[in-house]
């Protein structure tokens, strides 16, 4: 089913290159808050919470299920207002951001419309965007043949599989080329076999395409394989408990996850976690 | 799970042999059996195959269509019993068990053929059109040989060949009511209703007030014998089809308005967030997303409207019509007693009404291709 | 815990807005404003004949006496909702039950024979729905058949049925409830057959593990699961037997009920009287499908159910 992935690049280049490139805040949350009202009291969803990530940074969020790491993820993207503090998106409010379509959004589901084949799902926002028709079609080949979809394009997305699906919605994000990557536990539906060889690939998308990807979760592995910065989040009110670096190089493999390094790391966020739950018991 | 042994053949075997004892029509010369030597020979042939393959050694497909071949010459020696023979009005128990007799055996054919299951997908619709097809048959026959067989007074109910004859005869009348009833009165009335009644749903899905305030009223509308209102839509358009439409348009108003703001809020948080991260605007959001999304609703809505536009417009030719219309020639031919008239207007009314929701159902599977009801892996 | 505790005074919203928050407050509006729209229309559409009339007696007139005067015709071509609702008052309130006049007279001929095809059609509908479920041959040639034959206008059978019934001395009520049973039983068979197959793949196995039979798998599981949808199609079933009532009732010469009412109002152009039996049958069939609304929720409740 899945196809062959990408040769590999020589990405230990481009990995010079970010470092290079100015350390700029791409995002900036300074005591930022958000709660929602609801019939049985407010629910605090975020409560001060501060964070920066640079350009060309890979941030996960990992915490339990209510910890308000979506919910954070939703305010940079515009989909919620935070209700305290400050928040800024390329520097300017999250709102311009998004009308600036300075981001890509890839949510838990597909969210393909069924009714459009797989190249007029990758093209929806291009055409939202005014871009004229032939130029469409190009970019979509380009970025589904960078998901490895190239000869899907016809294709309804209800006849592909689930992990061709969320690969189609990753091209859908790339293709107006944001600079920002924003993904709301992307494989979480999917089987760990795929998922795994989806990491890979995400990884190789990010080195290739130097974009700052900002990444919910709430697998411990999953975060540490992927990310330049773990934020360990907890619940009650939602807030960052840790900030984990790891400086894992970009071109790592699967095999790293049994490295000491990987397994320090993801004991880190372990106890990250468990401090945050004993919180509240 | 299924018997070898089937009960019903059996029981179509010793229905058929039985019939040959009784007599079979009781008219000024009673008719029997040993009258028509050819047709009992193949009666007791037909007994024979019946009993044979009760045994279940043939199944499926190939008994089925064994079957139903028998019944078929079996039905056809029943239509001669009643018109060439003279059975006719008079027919007796020795017929009736005949046809009891082909009925068990029809039942059985069809039960064997509804079993058939295919990979190929075309011979399954074939036969999943077939056997409805078949089915339909049988009760057009059933009718012929229980109308004809007792005689029942066309009055009360006339055969199925003899409306056919009517319906045949009298080809320029329908045709003129079916112009003025449905190219006229359902036609412009379903158009301009369900027009309204969406371009209605799309103004009022802007203001969210109006649209808590109209949806349970739409409902509760769509409860309400709107019918009743043909009596006053005659005395403000007047005789002629305009008052037929206007009824058609406030029939199929509310299930499009309904139907249509319910789809609009169809599309899922997931599909709407992402059209908000794009900055689409507000018609950018319609167009793309929650029209497409709202289209099995939308479809919905016309095919139950394209019932309730005949049944609409027909009604209010009851309350006053020019002398043409089907609604028109069905309440004055009921008047005069020709019933077989009556039911000629009435396979027409059920052709169009058939046509009518086929289109309906046609374009919403054109459109809705994607719904998860239609949608096939290719 | 406590971050909780303290944040529980949430700002009450008003009252106004709470009321325009949920249903009522909107549909107030809407029929109000229904109303006067309906009042302005009233004064329009009957101006034409109030002028007629004043100008043929040569009085002065001005405005008010013409509004005035639309909104109290004897015969307007559309009657003011007091008016109606006046003349409802009259014949359901003043007269006597057992008067020809009486909107409840009428009303319950066409409610005897709406309740008796819709309980025989509900009936039927159910009965077909189990054989339906229970019997693949039937399925598959029986069902195509019930679904095209609501696509044929039965309503337009009506008048043949009850002349037709009438001529071998069926009267009354019950060719009328048999057109209701006809339209009724659609719905019902399609909700239930859904019903019926709704108990999911991992339900109907769980009960295969007990080896139940087919009756006990029906009784414990189908026709508990199918409630809901039985429900859902009886509320359009009981409107659509109200329709077939009042339709059927058209061509039998107008002795009783609110389609002969309808017929006879038309006959004599009597709009008030057309429209009190339309907000009669109005109301009626709000009332019908509101009371098998109670009885659904009375029902889910016995049962445990959580709405």
């Amino acid at each position: 089913m899945m196809p062959p992935s990408m040769q590999s690049d020589p990405v230990s280049e481009s990995v010079a290159a970010a470092a290079n490139r100015d350390r700029e805040s791409v995002v900036r949350a300074r005591d930022l808050s958000l709660t929602f009202e609801t019939a049985d009291g407010p629910v605090f969803a975020l409560s001060g919470v501060d964070l920066e990530i640079d350009r060309g940074e890979f941030v996960s969020f990992i915490g339990p299920s209510g910890c308000g790491k979506t919910t954070l993820l939703r305010a940079i993207a515009d989909l919620e207002q935070p209700t305290g503090g400050t928040l800024a998106v390329n520097g300017v409010p999250p709102r311009e951001a998004r009308l600036n379509r300075s981001y890509g959004y890839v949510f838990q589901a597909p969210a393909l419309y069924p009714w459009r084949t797989i190249e007029r799902n990758v093209t929806l926002p291009l055409e939202i965007m005014g871009m004229s028709a032939n130029e469409r079609r190009a970019k979509a080949g380009e970025y589904l043949d960078l998901v490895n979809l190239g000869g899907f394009e016809k294709k309804y997305p209800w006849q592909l599989s689930g992990g061709m699906q969320q690969r189609a919605s990753i091209a859908r994000a790339l293709c107006f080329d944001p600079d920002l990557l924003l993904m709301d536990e992307p494989f979480g539906a999917l089987d760990e076999i795929v998922r795994d060889h989806l990491n890979e690939q995400l990884l190789r998308l990010w080195a290739k395409t130097q974009k700052t990807v900002v990444f919910v979760t709430h697998s411990i592995p999953e975060a540490v394989f992927l990310s330049t910065k773990i934020v360990v989040m907890s619940p009650r009110p939602g807030r960052i408990i840790d900030v984990i670096p790891t400086d894992f190089p970009r071109d790592r493999t699967l095999d790293a996850r049994e490295s000491p390094e990987f397994l320090e790391i993801a004991h880190r966020v372990r106890e990250g976690l468990r401090a945050g739950h004993s919180y509240d018991d | 799970m299924r018997l070898a042994f089937n009960p019903w053949m059996a029981a179509s075997a010793v229905l058929a042999v039985t019939a040959l004892l009784f007599p079979l029509g009781a008219g000024e010369i009673p008719l029997a059996w040993f009258d028509l030597p050819g047709l009992s020979v193949f009666v007791l042939a037909f007994a024979a195959a019946c009993a044979w393959l009760a045994r279940g050694k043939i199944r499926g497909l190939p008994l089925g269509l064994i079957l139903l071949g028998a019944v078929f010459i079996g039905g056809a020696a029943a239509l001669y019993l009643l018109y060439r023979a003279g059975a006719g009005g008079e027919a007796r128990l020795g017929f009736w068990l005949f046809v009891f007799a082909l009925w068990a055996a029809a039942w059985c054919g069809l039960d064997a053929i509804a079993g058939f299951a295919s990979l190929n997908r075309l011979a399954q619709r074939g036969v999943d059109l077939l056997v409805p097809l078949l089915f339909g048959c049988w009760l057009v026959f059933l009718w012929e040989a229980v109308t004809v067989g007792f005689g029942v007074p066309q009055v009360l109910l006339p055969s199925p060949s003899m409306i056919a004859v009517r319906l045949a005869g009298s080809l320029d009348i329908l045709a003129a009511d079916f112009h003025q009833t449905f190219v006229k009165a359902v036609i412009s009335g379903f158009a301009i209703g369900c027009g309204s009644g969406f371009a209605a749903a799309i103004l009022v899905d802007r203001v969210p007030f109006l649209k808590r305030g109209l949806l349970p009223l739409g409902n509760l509308v769509s409860a309400l014998p709107i019918v009743g209102m043909a009596p006053i839509m005659v005395m403000w358009f007047g005789f002629d089809w305009q008052s037929k439409a206007a009824v058609v348009v406030i029939m199929t108003f509310f299930p499009m308005l309904v139907n249509t703001l319910t789809g609009l809020n169809a599309a899922g948080a997931l599909e709407r967030d992402l059209m908000r991260s794009y900055g689409a605007k507000y018609w950018q959001t319609l167009i793309l997303l929650r029209l497409p999304a709202a289209m099995p609703f939308i479809f919905n809505a016309l095919k139950i409207n394209s019932t309730l536009a005949m049944i609409g417009a027909i009604v209010a030719e009851f309350f006053g019509t020019p002398i043409v219309g089907m609604g028109f020639r069905i309440s004055t031919e009921v008047g005069r007693l020709n019933v077989d008239m009556v039911w000629a207007e009435i396979v027409m009314a059920a052709l169009a009404g058939s046509a009518f929701y086929g289109a309906m159902a046609l374009c919403e599977r054109a459109v809705t291709f994607w719904h998860p009801s239609y949608r096939q892996r290719r | 815990m406590t971050i909780e505790a303290d944040a529980g005074s949430a700002p009450v919203p008003g009252l106004v807005s709470r009321l325009f928050a949920g249903h009522l407050g909107p549909i107030t509006v809407v029929v109000l404003a229904i109303v006067v729209i309906w009042y302005a229309g009233a004064v329009y559409m009957n101006a034409p004949r109030q002028i007629e009339v004043f100008n043929r007696a040569q009085t002065d007139w001005g405005a008010a006496d013409l509004i005035e005067g639309t909104l109290a015709q004897d015969r307007p071509i559309l009657p003011a909702p007091h008016q109606i609702l006046v003349e409802m008052k009259k014949t359901i309130i003043d007269k006597k039950i057992t008067s020809k006049r009486s909107l409840v007279f009428h009303a319950w001929v066409t409610l005897s024979s709406t309740l008796l095809g819709f309980v025989a059609g509900a009936v039927l509908g159910i009965l077909l729905a189990v054989g339906i479920v229970h019997v693949g041959a039937l399925e598959k040639s029986l069902m195509p058949w019930i679904i095209s034959s609501q696509t044929i206008p039965i309503l337009a059978i009506a008048p043949m049925v009850v002349v037709v019934l009438g001529a071998i001395g069926l009267k009354g009520l019950v060719p009328k409830a048999i057109i209701s049973a006809y339209l009724c039983f659609f719905p019902v068979t399609i909700g239930m057959v859904k019903g019926l197959r709704s108990p999911d793949l991992l339900q109907m196995d769980l009960l295969r593990t007990y080896s139940a039979s087919s009756w006990q798998t029906f009784w414990k599981l189908r026709w508990p699961a199918s409630v809901p949808f039985l429900f859902t199609s009886l509320k359009v079933a009981v409107a659509i037997s109200l329709v077939g009532a009042i339709v059927g009732e058209l061509p039998t010469g107008a002795q009783g009920g609110l389609g002969a009412r309808l017929l006879a109002g038309s006959y004599y152009g009597q709009t008030i009287q057309i429209w009190s039996a339309l907000f009669t049958a109005a109301a009626l069939a709000a009332s019908l499908v509101a009371l098998v609304g109670v009885i659904e929720r009375l029902a889910v409740r016995a049962m445990g159910g959580r709405r």
